[in-house]
């Protein structure tokens, strides 16, 4: 039973971080049909400067500079390499395969200063841990609940009651009638990858607290978990990426925590459970959980 | 008309044959370190070709291809190795093609009905769960480690350094005699693909790419074309697979990871989407990139030795940011890819040859909107 409760209580902490980074995902994909291949390094541009800057500026500092800095990066990125030609929506293939290019770019640079060495990231919680009625968990869990909870919370609301929310979903749903609306796309695009970069920044630093040694080179892989994760839901639809993220880092701590009774899958299945129920899901419903079935006129 | 037309096609057939008969005489001149370059280059272009089917023309993007390649590679390993059931190698060669196709054939009920880019992560499933299978079957891929692959043999004669073989004074060792087998291989995957392309499944793709519905209008069976889209170009991933396992000599699982699709995904998109020659360029571009690189390092300046650590910038990352910045610019400036610019020079080259300076008739011939811009005053 405890073991049972503490496996639902890291899947849940898990489930939210991922969905910092699908919620990014799939904000960048609604605003600009592309498929952000470098949301990985941006994550972990975001957690390297967080731990290079923490000794000068204290966390909450370097905190705050990384994030604002991650999304100054994703938003320079957008609207100076992927929106140079103007806003083309036929060029989101080509646009996606431009993120490979700058992901390559930024992964080579921060594998290069961080080499092999552990970045501590400073953040207050260390290895401190509670009590949690029956079950023992890492501060560092609770903390990333209740701040990606908010943030999350945060971002929604910004979706349904801000003017910018409304011109992204009206861009998204369709980008002449919005465009003759007067929404400025290139500007409402840009706003986008930039929350997006932020959300993957916050995201990093938690992926590197406490049960995880700190951070290294890879950890920008994580972000690609968060794939199955928006998909899961679907694409276009935030609550979708926050119930598919959930799903995955349910799927991946139980999977996990029962190693021994599933070692018929192999050592290590645990990284690779979410692609399989990913491909389950899909085989059920082709636009994910949440994703409507498009209609086609002729 | 007709007669330029037939000029053109002549000059088409002496460029080609002059290029074979380079391609042909190449392994007389260069080492096997240029040799080993185009044995990649080939290998690469073959599932290029293959996947710029897929993804160029039908329009499914897929990031699975590296699990193909691993089929054909391991399936070759397996089928013609021990432990396994020791197949004679042509024979194995052949089976592993087939079984990556069986295998694309085997995702269709996903490839059939999913779309876009939630195809292009389920395929990307396939290349994590496909890895954790190579990692985990140790019986069938050896593990952590990979296999040593057995070289091919075709009636006979084999394509390794076993044999003494020297022609015109030049020892023929296995990177030589793959060069031919290479050559010939890309030169089946560039017929059967042109003549898929410019026949009637090709274009009952680009119709299905282009707007499904019209397609299944005019009788194009979308469920049977969009998984006979994948088996194909699991073919020739397979072939590929094949291929590079034999250059390789070794099949290890952490080569068919994700920075492989995404390099096959770069190349097609590099080169072109949608064209056969486009791909090949953009699979001999990325694959000959970093290795020229690495071995030109020390010439090229801010690069240190290989070996020297303290964060100078070593010759694997200068070719990654190469790379990275190759892909940013070229996208940047022919969003159409490499085939596309070609296609462009040439135009207006023909265009100046065929309008030489007399402003007052050339801007008549030409079409109206170049002939508005001549029109237009210079500062």
């Amino acid at each position: 039973m405890t073991t049972l409760l503490d496996t639902l209580f890291n899947g849940l902490a898990l489930g939210t971080v991922y969905a910092l980074v699908a919620l990014g995902f799939v904000i960048i994909f609604k605003a600009s049909g592309v498929m952000n291949f470098a949301h990985g390094s941006l994550l972990l541009l975001g957690g390297y400067l967080t731990a290079v800057l923490h000794d000068d500026l204290g966390f909450a500092g370097a905190l705050a500079v990384s994030v604002l800095a991650t999304a100054a990066v994703a938003g320079v990125m957008d609207r100076f390499l992927l929106q140079a030609g103007g806003p083309d929506p036929h060029g989101a293939h080509v646009q996606t395969i431009v993120t490979i290019g700058v992901d390559i770019l930024i992964l080579t640079d921060l594998s290069r200063r961080i080499g092999g060495d552990l970045l501590s990231l400073g953040d207050p919680w260390g290895d401190s841990v509670s009590g949690l009625g029956p079950v023992t968990v890492a501060d560092s869990r609770i903390a990333a609940i209740v701040v990606s909870g908010m943030v999350i919370a945060g971002v929604f609301a910004l979706f349904r009651y801000t003017s910018w929310g409304l011109s992204l979903r009206a861009a998204a749903e369709d980008v002449e009638a919005a465009s003759l609306m007067g929404v400025r796309l290139v500007r409402i695009r840009m706003l986008a990858w930039c929350l997006a970069g932020a959300l993957a920044a916050l995201a990093a630093v938690f992926l590197a607290a406490f049960p995880a040694p700190g951070l290294e080179r890879t950890t920008g892989q994580i972000a690609l978990k968060a794939f199955p994760a928006a998909i899961l839901g679907g694409m276009a639809s935030p609550p979708g990426a926050l119930a598919g993220s959930l799903l995955i880092g349910m799927t991946e701590a139980l999977v996990a925590g029962y190693q021994s009774d599933l070692h018929v899958l192999g050592e290590g299945f645990g990284d690779v459970a979410p692609y399989a129920v990913m491909v389950l899901v899909l085989l059920v419903r082709p636009t994910g959980l949440f994703g409507g079935k498009a209609a086609v006129r002729v | 008309m007709s007669e330029r037309l037939s000029r053109a096609g002549a000059v088409r057939v002496g460029w080609t044959s002059a290029a074979v008969v380079v391609l042909l005489a190449l392994p007389f001149y260069l080492d096997a370190f240029w040799l080993r370059i185009g044995l990649f280059s080939m290998a690469a272009a073959i599932g290029a070709v293959g996947l710029g089917l897929l993804s160029g023309t039908a329009g499914q993007l897929s990031l699975g291809h590296a699990f193909f390649l691993a089929v054909g590679a391991y399936g070759y390993v397996w089928l013609a190795g021990e432990p396994g059931p020791g197949l004679p190698t042509a024979p194995a060669a052949v089976l592993a093609v087939l079984l990556a196709g069986a295998a694309g054939g085997l995702f269709s009920p996903v490839a059939g009905r999913v779309r876009g880019i939630y195809l292009g992560v389920a395929t990307l499933a396939l290349v994590f769960l496909g890895h954790h299978v190579l990692l985990t079957a140790d019986s069938v891929t050896g593990g952590f480690n990979g296999r040593s692959v057995p070289p091919l043999e075709l009636g006979g004669f084999s394509f390794s350094a076993d044999s003494e073989l020297t022609l015109l004074g030049v020892p023929f060792g296995a990177e030589e005699r793959l060069w031919y087998l290479g050559i010939a291989l890309f030169a089946v995957t560039w017929f059967t693909a042109r003549g898929l392309l410019r026949g009637r499944p090709g274009r009952a793709l680009v119709a299905l790419r282009d707007s499904e519905t019209a397609a299944a209008v005019m009788g194009v069976n979308v469920a049977r074309h969009r998984s006979a889209a994948f088996v194909v170009s699991s073919m020739y991933a397979g072939l590929a697979g094949v291929m590079l396992a034999l250059s390789f000599r070794r099949v290890v699982p952490d080569y068919f990871g994700l920075v492989l699709s995404v390099d096959y995904l770069a190349m097609i998109v590099i080169g072109g989407l949608g064209s056969v020659a486009g791909a090949t360029a953009g699979a001999v571009f990325v694959t000959a990139l970093p290795l020229l690189m690495t071995r030109y390092a020390d010439q090229l300046p801010l690069v240190a030795a290989p070996g020297t650590t303290d964060g100078t910038v070593g010759p694997t990352e200068a070719a990654r940011y190469l790379y990275g910045a190759a892909i940013v610019l070229i996208l940047l400036f022919a969003p159409d890819g490499l085939h596309g610019l070609v296609r462009r020079l040439r135009a207006r080259l023909r265009r100046r040859r065929a309008a030489p300076p007399p402003v007052g008739t050339a801007s008549a011939s030409l079409p109206p909107t170049s002939a508005a811009r001549t029109k237009e005053p210079t500062p």
